[in-house]
């Protein structure tokens, strides 16, 4: 096995046992990642220097025999919209170009206090706002399965790195499914945690009551070992929970007897793929063998969410992305006729199409004589969603269905119809819409030979739960342990 | 024609917490710019904010001392605008619920008591500074961020008030207000508290109300007076020649003391309002509004009725009390260890205010403690010294912080109270002035003021002028 190869936990071991140096492992993983990722396309900006002093750092501790943190020497990717002290966190987007945060965000902070080695950034729809990872303001990340395929957005970048060997593990921030839809695409294990679980200070908001930090990782175990890390109440994001934080290792084996599975029938309607389909039937028949019961059930408000997100996501974007404004830090128009001038030039250059879009859209939503109408509705059908997820939960312990209705598409393919882009959401939108936790985790494969994702929603607070179904699953099959042939020409870049 | 006046007014209140609003910056006034900033008032990408309990409980206090209603549950909005001193271009305000809402303030006009409803009282956070440089043809301008962020507290009447004195009134009791409470220094020069006021006419008699007239930057009080007086004259011309008067905002001008249009109700900004998701609703339950009531203290209106009612002293003595909580305070402790109210006053509204002014001293540090001004007034009443050695004493002691004893037996200022050491001086100044003694023997008793006046200024004031006159009338007389 190669090195790049093991998971988290089996990494750990073998570098607190000094089988592994953090400095070798480092370097390895450097190397690959300037091998091969000017085909993948995953990062953004590489950390060479930080990494390996950091790696240095958590060598001397173990020869020292020192006390070394949860993740000690584990490589780790992060989406380039979570700010980094001293190093460029750009949002992929021309307008935070030269922008260096002057503080950590708080799962940065975690991650550095349990001695992870952080590699680099990763590319993403700028902004987060996509899901293809086309709109970025600087590249287009391929899918490591087939580079003529979006490896999924927003956080395609960490999915990618992840999928092609280039980290061990990655964060990103799933608004509407920009952690769970590029799992699935690129057959990694993507965990967005309940509303609130984990802190979003330092995560560049897009969509403020949806935005959540979430993991990616090879198996459901180093999941549960990242989200430990950065899981638990933070004073600086109010809207983080002070819940307890369980362990999420143990029992991480308790199997899924006598567990009740929801299946929405909402979710399993016209426009699902066919090879989807057949992977989700799959998944829930092993589930019955493992002892579970399948219920079918129904989230009647299902068909409105894509709607109520755009309204939502966009009016909370529009108000977010106002800051960008030339005034204090990142692109300036190099020239402009006074005040108002210098706004429109500034963010007419620095932002990308779709930012603009959806800041446009999020305004018209806002406006006096609109609010009503549209922000105000919105929300009202969003507890109206909510309240579908709290009626299931009463009858069931979590709810199986795909993450994604395709297994892919091709770059280019939706990018010229924003309308179909938004619809690649429609199974993991309600998740973000009612702040509960869902996990993806790959469950087939395309006749194609792309990854299928399979997705399990679960009550707030309870991805412990979502990581033991997950478990129950993995450990019975091998769709994780599947690695994509990369498949580049150096042509290709 | 003759119009009636229809005032309301929005007042912004810097709270007087240590710390900003929603991150831990001072709030000190006066600091080189950009020194009192973080990434979380710089809207830096990423931050969000952490609401300042004491800047709550502060706001909550006005809102209740102004008598207003305090819902359950609270929450913030953003108010959304570009200008570069605004670093996330909105604003943290509220707006689709307020902190408090119906309340109403009793101001004292010719004294009668009237009522101005409060539409609502609400918290928000403060913008920065901007910096225009003085160079000619500059081609910028600078911002300093040390003031964004502070937590500012807007309170908006209802337009219950018919002319200037009622505004008047209304700025001067609400500033007294915020400073019993505690919750903002008011400082006008400094910013901390400012005012916006809106004027509209109507022909007296009418039911209707003319278009409503917002006038900012108005930077004193007298400003919004002068402010008030103009706009009414300016919309009385306008409706003396069959003009409308235009809903708009206008802009103070304090040099020219004029107003010019700002921008039309055309050009009114949308503010697009939505609740700010980064902040969890405020939850005020029973219990915390009880701990927050405890702590507002008796209001100045309240106060000066006591005074009049308890000590018997005048509606103009008490209103100078009153008029600074410290004052009234000083008072009240000074009446603990003497009971004397009318005396302590006297001495607090004469000659304490007189010292203050002159010396340009500090109110809210003042060199005489309320004990202090108790025991000279022991010493007074007991009969050891004059009032006008009194006085002498009191500056002295004003100056030095010393206690009036000291000072007394210091300066050897006690009052001759020995009936021979007077007799000698009396027989000294008889002899010195027979021309006086004649004018009294024939009938002129002024001429005996004359001779007091002689003996008190020979004994430098010292001599008990009580007994001065007895025994000056009997040596005369005999
Ligand atoms: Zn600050």
């Amino acid at each position: 096995m190669r090195l790049f190869e093991y998971t988290a936990l089996q990494i750990k071991e073998k570098i607190i046992s000094g089988e592994i140096r953090p400095v070798d492992l480092t370097k390895q993983f450097i190397e690959q990642i300037k091998n091969i990722d000017p085909h993948v396309q995953a990062y953004l900006s590489i950390h060479e220097d930080e990494a390996l002093k950091k790696a240095a750092q958590i060598q001397k501790k173990i020869e020292n025999a020192e006390n070394v943190g949860f993740l000690a020497g584990v490589p780790i990717a992060i989406k380039d919209n979570i700010c980094t002290k001293g190093l460029h966190t750009t949002c992929a987007s021309k307008i935070l170009r030269n922008f260096i945060p002057p503080y950590d965000a708080c799962v940065v902070k975690r991650l550095k206090e349990e001695d992870a080695i952080i590699l680099g950034k990763t590319n993403l729809d700028e902004f987060a706002m996509g899901s293809s990872t086309e709109n970025s303001g600087y590249k287009i990340t391929r899918n490591p399965w087939n580079p003529e395929y979006v490896p999924g957005g927003s956080s395609g970048g960490s999915a990618a790195a992840v999928a092609a060997d280039l980290s061990i593990m990655a964060l990103g921030s799933d608004t509407g499914g920009s952690v769970r839809q590029p799992a699935a695409l690129c057959g990694v294990v993507g965990v967005k945690p309940t509303y609130g679980r984990v802190s979003r200070f330092g995560l560049i908001a897009f969509g403020s009551s949806l935005d959540q930090i979430g993991t990616f990782t090879r198996d459901v175990k180093d999941a549960a070992l990242l989200l430990q890390v950065i899981a638990g109440h933070d004073f600086h994001d109010s809207t983080s929970m002070p819940v307890p934080v369980p362990d999420y290792l143990r029992e991480i084996d308790a199997g899924v007897r006598g567990l009740r599975i929801g299946i929405p029938k909402e979710y399993f309607s016209a426009g699902l793929n066919e090879d989807v389909h057949n992977a989700l039937k799959n998944v829930l028949r092993k589930y019955e063998q493992l002892g579970a019961n399948v219920i079918d059930i129904s989230l009647p408000h299902t068909e409105y969410a894509v709607a109520v997100y755009y309204i939502v996501a966009n009016a909370e974007a529009s108000s977010n992305l106002a800051r960008y404004d030339g005034v204090r830090y990142g692109y300036r128009a190099s020239k402009s006729n006074g005040i108002v001038d210098m706004y429109c030039r500034t963010r007419s250059e620095g932002f990308g199409n779709e930012v603009k879009r959806r800041i446009m859209l999020g305004n018209y939503a806002l406006s006096s004589g609109y609010y009503d109408a549209y922000y105000l509705k919105a929300s009202r059908v969003r507890n109206l969603i909510k309240g579908d997820f709290d009626g299931a939960f009463q009858k069931v312990d979590c709810i199986i269905c795909p993450t994604s209705p395709v297994p892919g598409f091709k770059i280019g393919e939706r990018a010229k119809n924003p309308l179909e882009m938004y619809l690649s959401d429609i199974y993991t939108i309600p998740a973000n819409l009612a702040g509960i936790p869902g996990i993806s985790l790959p469950c087939g494969f395309s006749k194609e030979g792309l990854p299928i994702g399979m997705q399990i929603l679960g009550k707030h607070f309870e991805e412990k739960k979502l990581l033991q179904i997950a478990y129950a699953f993995e450990r019975e099959t091998d769709f994780h342990r599947k690695k994509p042939v990369l498949k580049f020409s150096l042509t290709q870049k | 024609m003759e119009y009636e006046v229809i005032v309301g007014l929005e007042t912004h209140a810097e709270l007087a917490t240590v710390t900003k609003l929603f991150c831990g910056c001072s709030t000190k006034f006066g600091s080189e710019p950009n020194t009192q900033v973080c990434p979380v008032c710089l809207g830096m990408p990423g931050v969000l904010p952490v609401m300042n309990k004491k800047a709550f409980e502060y706001a909550l206090k006005a809102a209740i001392a102004l008598n207003c209603k305090i819902d359950e549950f609270t929450n913030f909005d953003r108010k959304s605008y570009y200008y570069p001193d605004l670093p996330k271009n909105y604003q943290i305000s509220q707006n689709y619920y307020n902190l408090g809402v119906d309340g109403y303030m009793d101001i004292c006009v010719h004294d009668r008591i009237n009522r101005v409803r409060i539409h609502n009282v609400h918290l928000e956070e403060e913008a920065g500074k901007l910096i225009h440089p003085e160079e000619a043809g500059a081609d910028y301008s600078l911002v300093d961020f040390n003031r964004a962020g502070v937590p500012l507290l807007e309170i908006v009447s209802y337009p219950d008030m018919r002319n200037v004195d009622e505004v008047e009134s209304y700025m001067q009791t609400l500033r007294k207000i915020l400073l019993y409470t505690e919750v903002s220094d008011c400082k006008m020069q400094e910013g901390s508290l400012r005012f916006e006021a809106s004027i509209s006419l109507r022909k007296k008699g009418a039911e209707k109300l003319g278009n409503r007239v917002e006038i900012k930057n108005l930077n004193s009080m007298k400003s919004v007076l002068k402010a008030i007086e103009y706009e009414t004259k300016r919309q009385a011309d306008s409706l003396d020649q069959g003009e409308t008067v235009d809903r708009e905002t206008r802009l103070w001008d304090e040099v020219n003391e004029k107003s010019a249009r700002m921008r039309s109700k055309e050009e009114a900004q949308d503010y697009r309002y939505f609740p700010e998701p980064d902040l969890l609703p405020v939850v005020v339950d029973g219990k915390w509004l009880d701990e927050v009531k405890v702590t507002i203290p008796e209001l100045p209106l309240a106060r000066k009725q006591r005074f009049i009612e308890v000590f018997k002293l005048s509606d103009y003595d008490t209103s100078l009390l009153v008029e600074e909580k410290i004052l009234a305070d000083f008072f009240e402790d000074c009446i603990k260890i003497v009971d004397r109210p009318k005396v302590f006053c006297n001495w607090i509204t004469n000659d304490l205010l007189r010292e203050v002014n002159e010396r340009k001293l500090d109110i809210h540090h003042l060199p005489i403690r309320p004990y202090q001004l108790a025991a000279l007034v022991e010493i007074i009443e007991k009969g050891a010294i004059s009032s006008t050695i009194a006085r002498e004493v009191f500056s002295e002691m004003v100056q030095t912080g010393e206690a009036p004893q000291a000072i007394i037996e210091e300066k050897k200022l006690a009052q001759i109270s020995d009936e021979g050491l007077i007799e000698a001086v009396i027989v000294k100044v008889i002899s010195g002035n027979p021309a006086v003694i004649e004018d009294y023997k024939k009938g002129k008793k002024n001429a005996l003021t004359f001779l007091v006046g002689q003996v008190m200024k020979e004994t430098k004031g010292k001599a008990n002028p009580k007994m001065v006159n007895e025994l000056l009338q009997r040596k005369i007389d005999a």
